[in-house]
């Protein structure tokens, strides 16, 4: 089964834009006497109503602690917390709710994996393979585990077209000490989509196991853990038009269970003497504390928002936007779009020669258009390219064909404007 | 001039000097005789520049940088370069505080009546206090001339 579906191949009804328009409260809102044209859904997604209706109906009718009240709020509060657990499960075709560890974000998430199957799993002298597209959240918790452990840290080139340069992906892993692969699924700047499956069968071949960082991947693609074959995956609520607060570890069970704790403190404990703890089954084992309860509950309805909507009918509409994009920008004098690979998502980072990227930012603000500019955390790869920033348009489900012209039509006239 | 006024709402802040400095830059030039130097990075957007002084006495003689950063970083390193020469360091951190408060709140109402002429100079930045993320933009030059007469070697913008 080919889970990362090829949209142009699927033969799936338009997504109506429109319709789906009317979900999202805030693209109603005017910036600087404009329509708002939100192009930066990458680095956070808007919300639809029915997230913002069941936090607030949360708080407004069952809201306690989860997990510990005996009493009616807390149970079910607990049932709408742990409901969220199911659905992710669902969403990933996990084998088992416990393999879902709820965090922060993508960034715990990583972090957590670095400290618990880093230190408690990996041995000295063992390697960690990043790539050279990752987010600094994919980078520095293994830089600091490498300090601090003795893991070495590789990183797996990419090509000029902004592609897992796999000859050389291959090669790091010849040795046989690599322990763990841990790549992005999707570049939040290049918008490639790494060839997953092909990454796990390598890797699996060298005795590696496989994280994906899918902060990026899980809102364009739909993403079947068994299917991929890996061992951990990550992601975070809040680009998924989710809330912030929240995101998810999937792990294999066995791995999670041979996995010491991130976090101590309550939650997390089966029981405690001053001479010793036990640790709780997982996933609870890695929830310490209190957790975003209405977080979580806000999260179940985006996913469930998202399966209404449906995968397929989100990847052709976000594959129409990419393509109609490339084609507008490609029109536009002096602008390079950064990477071309053949696959890719709705990311699309760009310069444009005679304008520094920030200054097209603001200036695209102005025309009520919000894109990102900088380095989005991702200063290595900035410096792959020989560059210091970019700016990135990127789209979501609400995107529209005529705000792709707004951009384009903006670009021209800062181009204009800085002749 | 209809092409002019078709950028109207981009002009409020990227006013035509800005522009002119952004572009054309007078002073973008490392010093081959200084007395400081100092560096400033602004870690969030990647913006860098570095400055280099000759002081005669207390009072700096020349200034040249070199900037990779924004058309407002570039202007204002510029601008701050045409508007601190012939100054005491006393004066050019008097001159900093009184911009970094026209950069952060698009006024200065209280500024020193001695500094009018070069702030009016400074004047057409005071646009970025619309923009809190690009007022880093604007100060970071001053941020490293600053260190660069206080004898540290970077500077980082607040």
């Amino acid at each position: 089964m080919n889970v990362m579906t090829n949209p142009a191949a699927l033969d799936v009804a338009p997504l109506d834009v429109g319709r789906i328009r009317q979900d999202f409260p805030i693209l109603t809102q005017t910036i600087r006497g404009k329509p708002l044209v939100f192009l930066d859904s990458a680095a956070s997604a808007q919300k639809p109503r029915v997230v913002i209706d069941a936090m607030v109906h949360a708080m407004e009718t069952q809201y306690a602690n989860v997990h510990r009240g005996l009493h009616w709020m807390s149970e079910r509060t607990t049932e709408a917390y742990e409901a969220a657990r199911d659905a992710v499960a669902e969403l990933m075709n996990a084998n088992d709710r416990s393999e879902v560890v709820f965090v922060r974000n993508s960034t715990e998430a990583i972090n957590l994996l670095a400290h618990s199957y880093g230190r408690g799993v990996l041995k000295r002298g063992q390697a960690v393979v990043i790539s050279g597209m990752e987010h600094h959240s994919n980078i520095v918790p293994w830089q600091l585990l490498r300090d601090a452990h003795g893991i070495e840290l590789r990183v797996a080139p990419i090509t000029d077209a902004g592609e897992l340069d796999m000859a050389a992906f291959e090669a790091l892993l010849e040795d046989g000490k690599v322990g763990l692969v841990a790549i992005t699924h999707m570049s939040n700047v290049l918008g490639s989509i790494t060839p997953a499956e092909r990454i796990v069968r390598i890797a699996h071949a060298h005795g590696a196991k496989v994280m994906f960082d899918g902060s990026q991947a899980i809102v364009h693609r739909k993403i079947d853990v068994r299917a991929l074959g890996c061992d951990f995956y990550v992601w975070t609520g809040h680009k998924l038009y989710g809330p912030t607060g929240i995101g998810v570890l999937w792990g294999k069970r066995d791995l999670l269970e041979r996995m010491p704790p991130f976090l101590g403190g309550g939650d997390m404990i089966s029981s405690v003497t001053y001479e010793q703890s036990t640790w709780a089954a997982v996933p609870h084992k890695f929830e310490a504390g209190t957790p975003a309860i209405l977080e979580g509950i806000g999260l179940k309805a985006a996913v469930d928002y998202v399966r209404a909507v449906g995968y397929d009918a989100m990847a052709a509409h976000e594959a129409s936007l990419t393509e109609h994009a490339l084609s507008r920008l490609a029109a536009v004098d002096g602008l390079r779009v950064l990477g071309q690979a053949q696959d890719r998502g709705g990311v699309i980072s760009f310069t444009l020669d005679k304008a520094h990227a920030h200054d097209v930012a603001t200036l695209l603000d102005r025309q009520g258009i919000a894109v990102r500019a900088g380095h989005h955390c991702a200063e290595p790869l900035m410096h792959r390219f020989n560059l210091d920033s970019t700016a990135r348009a990127s789209f979501g489900i609400y995107t529209t064909h005529a705000e792709i012209d707004a951009l384009a039509d903006g670009l021209i006239r800062v181009r204009e404007f800085f002749k | 001039m209809t092409q002019t006024d078709s950028f109207d709402d981009l002009r409020d802040l990227y006013q035509e000097v800005i522009l002119d400095h952004g572009r054309r830059p007078r002073h973008a030039q490392r010093l081959e005789a200084f007395d400081a130097t100092a560096k400033g990075d602004n870690p969030m957007c990647g913006d860098r520049v570095q400055v280099w002084v000759k002081l005669d006495a207390d009072t700096i003689d020349r200034v040249g940088f070199e900037a990779r950063g924004c058309a407002i970083s570039v202007a204002s390193a510029d601008l701050m370069v045409e508007t601190v020469l012939r100054r005491s360091r006393a004066d050019t951190k008097a001159l900093f505080e009184a911009f970094r408060t026209l950069a952060r709140t698009g006024v200065c109402s209280d500024c020193a009546a001695a500094l009018a002429e070069p702030m009016e100079r400074l004047a057409p930045l005071a646009g970025v206090h619309e923009y809190p993320s690009r007022v880093k933009c604007a100060t970071l030059p001053w941020h490293a001339l600053i260190a660069a007469l206080d004898g540290t070697k970077e500077a980082s913008s607040e």
